[in-house]
């Protein structure tokens, strides 16, 4: 026999979809099918189940192989190392839970580390524009329930985000919008013909690297000013069309991604998203929202902002928080060297960072927390695999537009394996008694 | 637990009628018992020439929840010159207008604070409220979900379906764990998903076709059918708008002939929150004038109202509310960056830093407006102080309202300092206010009163044997002439001796102990209403993004300490 588990939580991506029924075995070890999650968000679940995993910690030898220890020993090598580094990097948190959040920044104030997520590589340029000039969003419900304008801006959900059409953008009829896909337009805006462009009732097909020009030409189009005949590779009709498309609808959003956040202008340009959406609500109903990637790369930047004031790049090595990105940011840190340990988990900086960071993680004493095997696990020291969260352990969750979601455990996790939360608590207890020692 | 017995301090207790006279206070196992009840071990804490006070009741601030954090996140610059280090067991803690949770329950603790209420919860959010609050030590809290802008709501007013409100709201306060039934800018809020705005309580709402009075109205009834601890609570239509005040009466109006039916000992049937906001004459900035004494005559002789205050403290600060129209409008007045959340079925929530700079003719009579409120109270047990932290100042600021309030000398010495002293004058009454509050009045509008207002005073906000031993000593004689009213300031911001729940937490205005925080929500059971169980399962079937089952907050990780109130509306 078999039981059904319902409004189970995807730990994928930021769509926190938390409508999947997933199907185990009865003694609830056995995770054997997914139903209503995407090719991604299936394969996470099932990955749980293979049968390669690594359960047990493992420290890397001098020949450079792998041996297995303790989890207890491998707490008391994570505390000896955080304990006794000048300035420690805690990178990471994006894929697990708020509870395990919590507990590294406890540890990260008592040892004085440098705590960062994902958004460094991702939405920290949103957020820094968010720092410049706000943001006016809102739920992804509305975008169901009222939305007739839809932008992507740099993104590609298709591919990245594979249920935010069917879910919240596109296809679903809401109360205002019943007549779903019908109801809306599209536009997207991207210098490639992606899966998503294909779906759009207007492509505007920049030219790389162009995208401030361009929402600059939608502000400049917005107020029926001059436009010179070509702007960011688009004629400037098209443009007009555009903006009044934008103009014309009731209720409009902006969805961006990494096509505007992590190409040349950076921040700027979603200032400018940002000015151009303030804009738009002159003449009728606008917001923007970043489609922010890792599961819960949203809630480390709630947790931090409650706990410290600020969502990422923060620096406690003082005794106090700081908040400087470029300086307390980790890819800048560890460029510059200033790192003497570093400290991984939930994300894979190893697969993610500047080959030159990638190097300075390899020289450093390192710890890798992760369920996977992946390339910062294979550069690291220490190697904890724990239970995957929203899998084998609950606990909470933000998805996209900041909404919280507590995830549901499926499945128990492999005989005698930790969770995050159970290990940091463990080196949280250690780093506590080293600290009253010295 | 540490038995205690403050000796020989100036008690003042409105509970229990005590004016200042010298008695002892004496604490066991978390409650306040007869000074004969404790043992010989008893711990002796001497107070004599000091003030003695239950621990404060704040009634209502944005202490937690996602429209706080955006402003943490967004504020970067809040954060300058203000972080204190961690210390033993005590958390570092930073910001200013917006303060990190640990640095909230610390500064509250500091100041003889021990129990404070989230004004504003977005029921979807609820989880994200409840985390904050389980991270902001010592302090018990209360969060208020907020109904006036809720599809359901709206659409069972609108058939005057009273009942089913009533089963709808006992039901989203289980679900969020909320405190109270909070309204904000009633159907304006809703109109703002459309970019409009409710101007006044007859403004109908788009689609919904309901005017703000109906839903006004409405949930005074839902509220009183379910006979909860505390009345509605509500930010009216209007706000910060020159003239606003009539909107104001018109919202006030809308009270009477109601009477509450509850268990708890409340009076009121309305709560009108951040009054500073809403009393304002004049039809532009240029002749925005106080308009206070036309709401306190009313307020002052309708018993069943109670309101709080709203004080500016001419600070930089961060507003935010979930009045979403009224962001919009602040920001397009003051350009400064705007922060916006539309929540499905909901709310909204917008958030815009300001400065009330002393300079500003409008932000000085304002400041006079907060205290003119207080002043022209009849019933200091009905007026309650607070600052909207952080809309018109942070709550930390409270020890130096409580200075404007009790010294007309440095309310002098103020309007002196604005720049434009005269023409603040002249719109305002202040000028020619000599009353100076009381201990005994300052216990009433901090503690006895907002502790019946939300029907917590068999709990808090008073000295009576049985209750939590909340008790604060401020180094403060009532004896002695103030010669500086700093001193009233200094007194206030940091206690000598703060007790929370019979713990000691605060010592010479320093935090030794993260106490013991509780979350109180409010458990109304209701008779089983299959009507409205079938409505709420439709709405999470169509118009949510997230499944009903993944709604409730739930859980020791969310709420480690729920502490419920229960009530019964079954008959």
């Amino acid at each position: 026999m078999t039981k059904t588990v319902t409004d189970v939580v995807c730990p994928f991506c930021g769509t926190l979809c938390d409508d999947l029924e997933v199907v185990v075995s009865d003694d609830g070890k056995q995770l054997t099918e997914v139903y209503n999650a995407c090719v991604i968000g299936t394969e996470k679940f099932l990955h749980s189940q293979a049968k390669d995993r690594v359960t047990r910690p493992r420290l890397r030898q001098e020949d450079g192989s792998w041996k297995e220890i303790t989890y207890d020993e491998a707490a008391e090598y994570t505390a000896q190392m955080l304990a006794n580094a000048k300035k420690p990097l805690m990178y990471g948190w994006s894929s697990t839970n708020c509870e395990a959040q919590s507990m590294g920044h406890e540890i990260a104030e008592m040892v004085g580390a440098c705590v960062d997520n994902t958004a460094a590589v991702c939405h920290g340029t949103t957020l820094i524009a968010v720092q410049d000039i706000g943001i006016p969003s809102c739920t992804l419900g509305e975008i169901k329930n009222r939305a007739d304008r839809i932008l992507f801006w740099g993104c590609n959900p298709a591919h990245a985000h594979p249920r935010h059409m069917s879910r919240y953008s596109i296809y679903p009829r809401g109360f205002f919008t019943g007549k779903g896909q019908k109801s809306r337009k599209m536009i997207v805006v991207d210098p490639r013909v992606t899966d998503t462009a294909k779906l759009a009732d207007v492509h505007l097909q920049v030219e790389q690297g162009r995208d401030y020009e361009l929402l600059n030409a939608f502000r400049v189009a917005l107020n029926n000013e001059w436009l010179p005949e070509v702007v960011a590779g688009i004629p400037a009709e098209k443009i007009r069309e555009a903006a009044d498309l934008c103009k014309s609808g009731r209720f409009g959003i902006i969805f961006f991604g990494m096509g505007v956040t992590q190409t040349l202008s950076k921040n700027h340009n979603i200032d400018e998203a940002i000015a151009l959406t303030k804009h738009l609500n002159e003449f009728t109903k606008f917001s923007i929202m970043p489609m922010r990637g890792h599961y819960n790369v949203t809630g480390s930047g709630e947790v931090l902002a409650w706990q410290f004031g600020f969502p990422y790049s923060v620096d406690l090595t003082r005794g106090f928080a700081r908040y400087n990105p470029g300086d307390t940011s980790t890819i800048d840190l560890l460029a510059r060297g200033e790192a003497d340990a570093f400290f991984t988990i939930a994300s894979d900086p190893g697969a993610h960072f500047p080959i030159s960071c990638v190097k300075q993680i390899a020289k450093l004493p390192s710890v890798c927390i992760d369920p996977h095997q992946t390339p910062t696990s294979g550069i690291s020291k220490l190697h904890v695999p724990v239970a995957f969260a929203g899998v084998e352990v609950g606990g909470n969750a933000y998805r996209m537009d900041n909404v919280p979601i507590d995830m549901r455990k499926v499945v128990d996790p492999p005989a005698g394996m930790l969770t995050d939360e159970e290990f940091l608590t463990k080196v949280r207890d250690r780093v506590k008694q080293l600290k009253r020692a010295g | 637990m540490a038995e205690y017995i403050i000796k020989n301090g100036h008690v003042f207790d409105p509970l229990q009628g005590i004016k200042g006279d010298k008695a002892d206070v004496a604490i066991k196992d978390g409650k306040i018992v007869k000074d004969n009840e404790v043992s010989s071990k008893a711990k002796t804490i001497d107070a004599k020439g000091k003030t003695v006070m239950a621990g404060a009741v704040e009634i209502h601030a944005h202490i937690a929840g996602p429209k706080v954090n955006v402003g943490r996140i967004y504020r970067p610059e809040d954060k300058l010159f203000t972080y204190t280090p961690k210390k033993g067991n005590i958390r570092m803690a930073g910001g200013f207008s917006i303060p990190t949770t640990f640095k909230t329950g610390y500064e509250y603790a500091k100041m003889g604070y021990t129990t404070a209420m989230e004004a504003a919860m977005p029921p979807l959010f609820s989880r994200h409220v409840h985390e904050e609050i389980r991270d902001t030590p010592i302090i018990d809290e209360g969060a208020f979900p907020v109904f006036g802008n809720n599809w359901f709501v709206m659409e069972y007013l609108k058939n005057n379906e009273i009942e089913n409100t009533a089963a709808y709201c006992a039901w989203l306060l289980r679900a969020t764990k909320g405190y109270a039934i909070k309204l904000v800018n009633p159907g304006g809020t809703e109109a703002w998903a459309w970019g409009l705005n409710c101007l006044s309580v007859n403004d109908p709402v788009p689609y919904f076709d309901i005017t703000p009075a109906e839903i006004i109205k409405g949930l005074i009834e839902a509220n009183e059918y379910l006979g909860l601890p505390h009345s509605i609570h509500i930010h009216p239509n209007n706000l910060g708008n020159p003239g606003n005040f009539t909107t104001t009466l018109d919202t006030l109006k809308l009270a009477e002939g109601y009477k509450t039916k509850n268990k708890f000992g409340r009076d009121q049937v309305m709560h009108l929150t951040h009054t500073q906001f809403h009393s304002y004459g004049g039809e532009n900035w240029g002749n925005f004038e106080s308009k206070s004494k036309e709401i306190m005559d009313y307020v002052n002789k309708s018993k069943n109202i109670t309101i709080d205050t709203g004080n500016v403290t001419l600070d930089e600060t961060t507003t935010m509310t979930a009045d979403g129209p009224f962001e919009h409008h602040l920001t397009e007045l003051n350009h400064l960056k705007w922060a916006n959340v539309d929540v499905e079925l909901e709310t909204a929530a917008g958030v815009v830093p300001y400065i009330y700079s002393p300079d500003i003719k409008v932000c000085a009579i304002q400041w006079a407006i907060g205290l003119e409120l207080a002043l022209m109270a009849k019933d200091a047990s009905r007026c309650f102080i607070t600052t909207d932290h952080p809309n018109a100042g942070p709550f930390t600021r409270y020890p130096r309202v409580i200075k404007w309030l009790m010294s007309a000398k440095a309310r002098e010495a103020q309007i002196k300092a604005f720049k434009n002293s005269d023409k603040v004058i002249a719109a305002t009454h202040i000028a020619g206010m000599d009353r100076e509050i009381s201990l005994y009045e300052l216990a009433q509008m901090t503690r006895a009163g907002p502790a019946k207002s939300l029907g917590l005073s068999g709990m808090c906000g008073g000295l009576k044997p049985g209750m939590d031993a909340d008790v604060v000593v401020y180094d403060f004689s009532p004896d002695k002439p103030v010669a500086n009213p700093d001193q009233i300031e200094a007194a206030f911001s940091r206690a000598a001796h703060v007790f929370k729940s019979g713990v000691e937490v605060v010592t010479n205005g320093e935090v030794v102990n993260n106490g013991n925080k509780r979350t109180i929500w409010v458990n109304a059971k209701v008779k089983e209403n299959p009507q409205v169980m079938r409505d709420i399962q439709e709405k999470f079937l169509k118009y949510y993004s997230v499944s009903q089952a993944n709604y409730e907050s739930l859980g020791h990780h969310i709420i480690p300490n729920p502490y419920a109130i229960e009530v019964d509306a079954m008959q």
